[in-house]
């Protein structure tokens, strides 16, 4: 072995580099996020790392694995869960109105081997999916008013889209984990603007019987005072109205004629007869 | 550390060849060449430059450098097959050490790991997963077998959606919009999950914070989502989010979800403001009228008061207080009246009614 060595040395390193070369394509190393399938001349013969339900990390798959140097070639798809990002939907309610719908899926590789028949890669499952979830949200909200359109969670629609959406992911060896409804807007526009339009005259409404209301609780407090007053003054001047009589007119007199301490009243001039009660003493009968 | 001794008494060596660019100093070709300067010895005491010198001396003459390299590479790759025989020994030394010094650095830079406080170390072994180590130093094997990445576990993390300067509109309940502007606090629970199981962790916790809000506000009033039930909204969407991530494994916990801003969209801004002063409006009736019924409240009472105290003392002496009363009344009113008293019956029409009505300090005009 050394003797060759020393005698081809030219031969001997490109011999132990051929040797390098097929050491390391023969080993491949799998990563926990990626799970691979060894493609021999074109066709899918094993799975590396395949995603299963519930295993724990560290345990088979991932780590080293082989194949066949030169005739083998192994094509790695994503083992993590993915995104499918839609484009904005108009969905038309049942009472034509219209909400522009941005949804989003989530999905993983479940099934490599089909995946990789039907698609080849991650990118093109999703400009498959993409479309087919948007026609989905179209015909699963299409079916209902515009008022069960703002939380179709309520309703188990988001389940129904999802199954639906399932079916065709199947084909493509995928599974949907998750659908969800990102955004829900109407649409710009005259049905934002008459929203707007309902918002402010809801508001108008609102202040215009805030105002009123104000004003009934005014009125009840006056009259509630104005009432209690009567009552007070009943009970007191009601033990003798003779005298509450007498006792009013000269408080009333004082008044008229002196004024109540804060205006002074027009100047008064007074013509008294001799009859007057005041003045029957003055005669001196 | 005897390692790196040895390496630079091995470059020591290297570097007193004492030679010229051209070849060999002049001096050096007697018989006793005179000791470099800086003549270093050989890791193990031996005077090694010197040895050399004397392997190299039956070449002799004029040789440049480059054909004396040319030569000792000869020797080197061909095992000594040609020339003196002498293993150059400082050569074959220098790739030793260094190959020694390569592993022994990449053994430490890729066995050894600082992990700071706050953070964990996934180990992976040739990309399976192997163990998850806590903050300090952990040791693993050295890459490529074994690798790791750090993952900080104790930060939280923030994310913004919507803002102060751009409307983020929402359909509530009552199918009103909303303008919302709301922060996402996380952290990650567990880093293999966090590492392994979601394409795009942060891309999926901003749309899932997007779906729960949504799905939330959906469900309140415009009144609710903009006062009340704020927090009551961002402990719905807290646990949306977490079961929904708990559903991805995303190994991901929502610490909080913080409302920063809740308003009507700007369009409709002024309908709203509208409703806040028709309030402070029906406030101030209710003031005004409070404040009357308070006023006539203590009138009454203050009166009827007066009416009762005095109604005691007439009730004492009925006739007397009476006639008190009214000369009393009387007097007061007569005092600051002009008055006129006619005697005799029938007067009244000759009377200059005008000029009693307008008495004497006022120009007759």
């Amino acid at each position: 072995m050394t003797d060759f060595v020393r005698r081809h040395p030219m031969m001997s390193g490109v011999l132990a580099l051929f040797l390098l070369f097929l050491a390391t394509s023969a080993f491949a190393i799998v990563p926990e996020t990626r799970q691979g399938i060894v493609v021999r001349f074109g066709k899918p013969v094993r799975i590396i790392n395949p995603y299963k339900a519930g295993q724990p990390f560290g345990s088979v798959g991932a780590g080293i694995a082989w194949r066949i140097p030169l005739a083998e070639n192994i094509v790695w798809l994503d083992k993590r869960v993915r995104d499918i990002d839609m484009e904005r939907q108009q969905v038309l309610s049942t009472d034509q109105l219209r909400l522009e719908v941005d949804a989003f899926a989530r999905y993983r590789i479940v099934n490599p081997r089909r995946m990789y028949i039907a698609a080849r890669t991650e990118e093109r499952v999703e400009s498959a999916l993409r479309p087919i979830l948007g026609s989905q949200l179209r015909n699963e909200l299409g079916k209902r008013p515009f008022a069960s359109l703002l939380s179709p969670e309520r309703e188990g629609v988001m389940d129904n889209i999802q199954a639906g959406l399932n079916r065709v992911a199947r084909q493509y060896g995928v599974e949907i984990v998750d659908v969800r409804i990102k955004k829900a807007d109407l649409p710009d526009g005259t049905p934002l603007q008459s929203a707007y339009n309902r918002m402010v005259t809801a508001r108008q409404q609102e202040a215009r019987s805030i105002r009123a209301e104000g004003a009934k609780r005014a009125q009840i407090i006056r009259a509630d005072a104005d009432a209690e007053a009567a009552r007070t003054y009943a009970a007191s001047f009601g033990k003798d109205a003779e005298f509450y009589e007498f006792y009013r007119a000269m408080q009333s007199y004082q008044t008229t004629f002196l004024g109540d301490g804060n205006e002074k009243p027009a100047s008064t001039t007074v013509i008294l007869s001799p009859e007057n009660d005041y003045l029957k003493e003055f005669s001196g009968r | 550390m005897s390692i790196f001794s040895g390496l630079g008494a091995l470059g020591r060596g290297l570097f007193t060849d004492n030679k010229g660019p051209w070849g060999q100093a002049p001096g050096g070709s007697g018989d006793e060449p005179p000791e470099p300067p800086s003549g270093g010895q050989g890791p193990w005491g031996e005077p090694a430059p010197k040895r050399r010198r004397r392997a190299e001396q039956p070449a002799g003459g004029n040789i440049s450098s480059l054909d004396e390299w040319l030569q000792r590479s000869k020797q080197r790759l061909g095992g000594g097959g040609g020339g003196s025989g002498f293993p150059t020994q400082p050569s074959a030394n220098l790739i030793k050490y260094a190959m020694l010094g390569v592993v022994l650095l990449w053994l430490l830079f890729t066995s050894f790991h600082r992990i700071a406080p706050g953070e964990r170390g996934v180990v992976t072994q040739f990309g399976r997963y192997n163990r998850t180590v806590e903050s300090g130093i952990a040791i693993t094997l050295p890459w490529p077998i074994q690798s790791v990445q750090k993952v900080d576990v104790e930060n939280i993390r923030e994310i913004n959606l919507g803002s102060a300067s751009e409307e983020t509109l929402m359909l509530t309940g009552d199918q009103n919009i909303i303008d919302i502007a709301y922060q996402v606090r996380w952290n990650i629970r567990d880093p293999e999950q966090y590492l392994f199981e979601l394409a795009q962790p942060e891309e999926t916790i901003r749309q899932v914070a997007e779906s729960a809000m949504r799905q939330t506000i959906a469900n309140v009033s415009l009144q609710g989502a903009m006062g009340a039930q704020r927090g009551v909204i961002e402990g719905v969407v807290a646990q949306e989010m977490q079961q929904t991530l708990d559903a991805y494994q995303a190994g991901v916990d929502i610490q909080g979800v913080a409302i920063r801003q809740a308003d009507p969209p700007a369009a409709v801004n002024d309908a709203f403001k509208e409703v806040t002063a028709a309030q402070q409006e029906a406030e101030s009736y209710v003031n005004q009228a409070t404040a009357y019924a308070l006023q006539l409240r203590q009138k009454a009472q203050g009166e009827a008061g007066a009416f009762d105290r005095i109604y005691e003392q007439y009730k004492l002496a009925p006739d007397v207080t009476k006639r008190r009363m009214y000369y009393e009344t009387m007097e007061r009113v007569l005092q600051g009246v002009d008055k006129t008293i006619l005697e005799a019956p029938g007067v009244n029409s000759y009377l200059p009614l005008n000029e009693l009505k307008r008495p004497a300090p006022r120009n007759p005009q």
